[in-house]
């Protein structure tokens, strides 16, 4: 038997450089990142994890909300869950965020989902493209003192308070039973994200945070007053929720820089070490000859 | 207190079988510990493991916290955090190292969690050093340098936790070298009792599928691998064919897993494995220093690449400015030559 309950989801996602495409451009001479080169994108795996979410309303009910810790500019991939079925978006901002370590980012994200209130299922991308850790949804899952399920591939089942789930591993897989509320993180094999789509985009297409309002006003001038905007979005229920350290109510001293146990002591740049090399033409005759050498020192054949 | 100081290593372990990189890890525990008088502990969980508990003291453990349970036969996430984080807090550790592995970044993460203490993934290396904190005014000695490469460019960053204990990071496998088994090395086998508490069970595993996986990247003495420069699947293929005439594996940057040319086991670099190979060939690979991280110790290394100024071609040892789909069938091609030479030769 099935449960006929409707199950609330909270995703967490990050809006991440997009290291995919390095470009020329974003290295400076010094080999050094020029970030601003960087175009952000939603972090691949938190999409999965939002498809996933989705899949799971499409079959019992209930709402998605995506939280997002970051930059005010992390909204955008605020709208861009929502276009593609979010019920609820937030946006975690504040300075005192910044410089966060992943210990200090989970503290965050608990008070927030706390806040938020009742929820079935955290789900969350198995890790973020800009540093591989895969910390942060286990570590929310502490927390929470909830059970977590990582590396998740699929739901198989949600019956009777419990979720079924196959874990892929490098070593095969698992399938898991585990009592909800709980956290999974989720793999990019799970699914394929379903793309935006145009009719909520359309309708949601001004969804905005407080601080976009006036670029947002440039744009649509057809408003005559910014408040006469707000009072559109609010209508409409396109306002993004902004929470701040206070909102959520965590002290200065837990989160951000400050509350990360841990320090950056310095950063080194790596010279990298010229080694005694040979220039090869790309001629049959050439790698010939490399080979040749090659087996002559043994190193192949 | 006056109990020794501590390195902690968590030992994984599947059917009594130690993790390579568990006992990596020992090695280098033991090399960090050594100096400062530190005792360096293996904490292992399962049940009638005690075998796996000696194979840990002859890598170079001083003692094995066992707890042994029909509980924790196999791993889940809680109860062996369970036992972790109770453990930890009777004991202090100074430092706590974890494999890089599936378990291992599932696990570490918890228990840094609830120990509120900082954790550092992937690091490449580890050492102990002094940290002149400007923040509070002082200087912390001894502390676990956590070194990992830094996001964007040839940045290697050193990280610390001065305030927070353990301080722990995770090491995926071939960073460290395996220390050699010493069968008359002795150690203490201490044997924990597991605390557990209800909800740790709140997961059941209701049935598990191996897959014994057949890339043995590390040990490979030949690694073939490819990056964005491959443009189609026929060119992944001619990694393979150049990787089996060479009794090699195929390797690959985290572009071409990304782009699905081939699988996550695959990866060489800080995220994936460490490899020393006798000869490493970098095709279409530009040689970022996450990939560097895992590669760059190999003997000889062959890059291919369209961009002359491509990182990967200052490092590698034949330098062959062009393109793969041209470049690997001529190499393909004259190893053939060769072993037909050969045939020949010996006929
Ligand atoms: C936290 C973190 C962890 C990471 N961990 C890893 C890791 O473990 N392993 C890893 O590999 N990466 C890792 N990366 C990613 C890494 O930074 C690089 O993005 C990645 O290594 C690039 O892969 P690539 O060299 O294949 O692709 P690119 O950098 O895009 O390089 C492709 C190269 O191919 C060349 N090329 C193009 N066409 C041809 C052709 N026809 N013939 C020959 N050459 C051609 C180009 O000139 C270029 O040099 C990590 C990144 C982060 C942020």
């Amino acid at each position: 038997m099935t449960d006929s309950r409707p199950i609330d989801i909270v995703v967490l996602a990050k809006q991440v450089p997009d290291t995919h495409n390095i470009t020329g451009d974003v290295m400076t001479r010094d080999g050094t990142m020029n970030r601003g080169a960087l175009s952000a994108i939603f972090n691949p795996e938190d999409l999965n994890a939002l498809e996933m979410a989705l899949q799971v309303k499409d079959r019992h009910g209930g709402t998605v909300t995506v939280i997002t810790m970051g930059p005010p500019k992390a909204a955008n991939i605020l709208r861009e869950s929502l276009w593609r079925g979010a019920d609820r978006v937030i946006l975690l901002t504040d300075r005192r965020f910044a410089g966060a370590d992943t210990l200090a980012t989970s503290f965050a994200l608990q008070k927030a989902i706390e806040k938020i209130g009742r929820y079935d299922l955290v789900l969350a991308g198995r890790q973020a493209i800009d540093g591989d850790t895969a910390q942060v949804g286990p570590q929310t899952a502490e927390k929470l003192g909830i059970p977590q399920i990582t590396y998740a591939e699929s739901i198989l089942e949600i019956a009777d308070g419990r979720i079924t789930a196959q874990r892929a591993l490098d070593s095969g897989s698992e399938i898991v039973r585990c009592t909800m509320p709980c956290l999974l993180t989720v793999v990019g094999s799970a699914n394929t994200p379903r793309p935006p789509s145009v009719r909520r985009q359309i309708a949601r297409k001004l969804a905005a945070t407080a601080g976009e309002l006036a670029a947002l006003r440039t744009q649509w001038p057809e408003f005559e007053t910014q408040g006469a905007l707000e009072a559109y979005l609010a209508a409409h229920d396109l306002e993004i929720p902004v929470w701040t350290a206070d909102d959520i109510g965590v002290a200065s001293e837990s989160i951000g820089l400050a509350g990360s146990p841990t320090q950056v002591h310095r950063i080194n740049f790596v010279v990298l070490e010229s080694t005694e090399s040979k220039t090869v033409q790309p001629t049959p005759e050439a790698i010939a000859a490399m080979v040749a050498e090659l087996v002559h020192e043994y190193i192949v054949g | 207190m006056t109990e020794r100081q501590s390195i902690w290593v968590f030992i994984e372990q599947v059917d009594g079988r130690v993790a390579d990189v568990s006992l990596e890890l020992i090695g280098r525990a033991r090399e960090l510990a050594d100096p400062l008088g530190y005792e360096v502990v293996g904490l292992l969980c399962g049940h009638e493991v005690e075998e796996a508990a000696r194979d840990v003291i002859r890598h170079g453990a001083d003692r094995v916290l066992l707890a042994d349970d029909a509980e924790l036969a196999s791993y889940r996430t809680l109860p062996y955090a369970r036992v972790a984080i109770t453990e930890a807090r009777r004991r202090q550790p100074e430092i706590f190292l974890v494999g890089g592995t599936p378990n291992g970044r599932d696990f570490a993460p918890r228990v840094a969690s609830a120990l509120r203490c900082g954790l550092t993934a992937d690091c490449t290396d580890l050492q102990i050093g002094d940290y002149e904190s400007r923040r509070e005014g002082k200087t912390f000695r001894n502390l676990l340098f956590q070194i990992r490469p830094a996001f964007g460019g040839n940045l290697v960053a050193t990280i610390v936790n001065p305030n927070s204990r353990p301080q722990m990071a995770t090491v995926r496998e071939g960073v460290m070298r395996m220390p050699a088994s010493d069968a008359s090395r002795t150690g203490v086998v201490e044997a924990v009792v597991p605390e557990f508490e209800l909800g740790d069970f709140a997961l059941e595993i209701l049935s598990r599928q191996v897959r014994h996986s057949t890339v043995k990247l590390k040990d490979a003495p030949v690694i073939v691998a490819g990056g964005a420069g491959i443009s189609d699947a026929e060119e992944f293929a001619l990694l393979r064919d150049l990787a089996n005439l060479l009794g090699g594996e195929v390797g690959a940057s985290r572009a071409a897993v990304d782009a699905g040319w081939i699988g996550r086991e695959h990866q060489v670099g800080q995220t994936g494995t460490t490899v020393r190979p006798r000869l490493y060939i970098a095709a279409g690979i530009s040689g970022a220093i996450q990939h560097r991280a895992g590669m760059d110790q190999s003997s000889k290394i062959i890059a291919i690449n369209t961009d002359p100024t491509a990182p990967m071609l200052q490092i590698a040892h034949y330098r062959i400015v062009g393109d793969v789909g041209e470049v690997l069938p001529m190499i393909i091609k004259a190893l053939r030559e060769r072993s037909m030479d050969h045939r020949e030769e010996t006929e």
